[in-house]
């Protein structure tokens, strides 16, 4: 009995500690609003936050929808830049070499100074924010592809050209292959980056999106709705995560990290 | 018949140095022949194994295969390295299979022949496991399946045993001699294990380091099929002594710098 319950303890001890956790913090954080009679647009209570979100539910879900659809589109879109330019990188040095310091200039460059500089090139359209979350998520993903892709044992790579393999067919059946594990790693940053660029692209130029409606809202000193979008962002966040960790579960079994 | 022709490789290491990785070998091989190539590490084994494959062209020299002068890999060459490497995310019939796909030579008799191979090295019951889930021997015995699937007249193995525990690396040089009368093919072995050498070998090719060069090519006329009890016979342990003498005198020449 003793043994069976520890068993079963032993498989949600995982879940319930940190939600534990997180109910006592929202407890005291509860307690500590009513108790110090903290104004709400300074911190809005937990239960506001509650109750606010049910207010306006069909508008939010509007604003995540938009949101999501800008995370993905900079998402797609890293995914399809970044296999061209990971497979250049790992093919020649020279194109590494001309490349990298490219990639990292990229990176450098703040993405809320870019981001009202595209809005003036390209529109107040969904371009800009599909642009900033794109330079944001696809950074990751490319170096990590690009690692896996050379992380191929060299053994292997004389195999297939004692064969006389083809520089696709090297690509294909091992390099591709061979990088999997790095690519959902790189994948699971990208998505979670592509969460924080949509945010700055809303910030800057929009007028639907979770972003945007921090911005509205803390305008108005609404606190309770920007705190209700923070919360989804985050829940996004995890959402998105686990989605790519799933997937990579799924299709590639052999990669994922053994349990 | 592989014919190493006064081969020279000449490597230019980072510092803009030179390094003679071989320095004029000569090794006549003939058809269906078993021979060792053992020396110190640095001595050029690998090298000379990459040339014979084809992988990298000598400085000087040639290597002639049935008369014909080496110039990029051959299709009748398969070649085992000391880590099996085969393909995590394919199973053990896909991964024996691999070249045939490089080469677009998959037909509808090439599972049987890969199933056919897989039995010859005891695999047969393992066509559908994944390469983490075999031991470290299994995996080097479909790595040999992997190398025959082309029916190779020439078989080049690099340490193929020398990440394997004493006892499976002994179990598989008694192995490899079993599928070698099985299907007669030249072997090329490169091995850092003297009487692993005289065991499977029909020729043994000694080789000193700095520069890579032939020592002595020693016959082993020991009959055939053997095992590790001829360990302790006079003629096993004098070829044994030859050949360790030639590795030991070169190191007391002062040849190795890098010696603690």
């Amino acid at each position: 009995m003793q043994r069976r319950l520890k068993r079963v303890w032993h498989n949600i001890r995982g879940g319930v500690l940190p939600l534990t956790a997180i109910i006592l913090l929202g407890l005291l954080w509860e307690g500590s609003v009513h108790f110090f009679s903290i104004p709400v647009y300074l911190l809005p209570a937990p239960s506001v936050i509650w109750v606010d979100f049910i207010g306006n539910v069909d508008l939010v879900y509007g604003h995540t929808m938009a949101t999501v659809s800008t995370i993905l589109g900079g998402f797609l879109l890293s995914i399809v830049i970044s296999f061209p330019l990971a497979m250049m990188i790992a093919s020649s040095a020279v194109i590494a070499n001309t490349l990298y310091p490219l990639l990292v200039l990229t990176q450098s460059i703040p993405k809320v100074a870019l981001a009202p500089i595209l809005v003036v090139s390209m529109g107040a359209g969904e371009g800009p924010r599909v642009i900033v979350t794109f330079l944001v998520a696809f950074f990751p993903l490319v170096t990590s592809l690009a690692t896996g892709l050379m992380a191929v044992p060299k053994d292997l790579v004389e195999l297939s050209r004692s064969y006389k393999s083809t520089w696709w067919q090297q690509m294909w059946l091992i390099r591709l292959p061979w990088s999997v594990p790095f690519l959902f790693n790189g994948l699971k940053l990208s998505i979670t980056f592509a969460v924080v660029g949509a945010t700055v692209g809303e910030f800057v130029a929009a007028d639907k999106g979770l972003g945007y409606q921090i911005m509205a809202a803390t305008s108005f000193f609404n606190t309770p709705v920007a705190f209700g979008a923070l919360v989804i962002l985050s829940l996004l966040g995890i959402v998105l995560f686990q989605s790519v960790a799933i997937l990579e579960k799924v299709l590639f079994p052999w990669s994922s990290p053994q349990e | 018949m592989i014919e190493i022709d006064k081969i020279s490789k000449i490597f230019r290491s980072l510092d803009g140095d030179d390094v003679i990785a071989l320095e004029d070998v000569s090794l006549k091989i003939e058809l269906s022949e078993f021979v060792s190539i053992v020396g110190p590490s640095g001595c050029g084994k690998s090298t000379l194994l990459r040339l014979v494959a084809g992988l990298s062209e000598p400085t000087e020299g040639r290597v002639m295969i049935d008369g014909n002068e080496m110039k990029e890999p051959r299709q009748d060459i398969g070649m085992v390295f000391q880590a099996p490497t085969l393909l995590p995310w394919a199973n053990i019939l896909k991964n024996v299979l691999f070249p045939l796909k490089v080469l677009h030579r998959i037909t509808t008799d090439s599972d049987d022949q890969a199933r056919e191979l897989l039995k010859l090295v005891g695999l047969e019951e393992f066509e559908n496991k994944m390469p983490s889930e075999l031991s470290g021997g299994m995996q080097q015995r479909a790595a040999i399946c992997r190398a025959l699937i082309t029916e190779p007249k020439i078989l080049l193995m690099d340490e193929p045993f020398g990440a394997l525990d004493a006892l499976t690396r002994e179990e598989m040089g008694l192995e490899l001699q079993r599928i070698w009368t099985e299907r007669p093919t030249t072997i090329v072995f490169v091995t850092h294990s003297v009487p692993e050498a005289v065991l499977l070998s029909d020729k043994v090719c000694v080789m000193s380091a700095r520069p890579g060069c032939v020592k002595e090519i020693i016959e082993i006329p020991l009959p055939r099929p053997r095992s590790y009890s001829q360990e302790t016979e006079q003629k096993f342990q004098r070829l044994s002594h030859r050949i360790r003498g030639h590795i030991f005198e070169n190191q007391k020449s002062g040849g190795r710098s890098d010696a603690a």
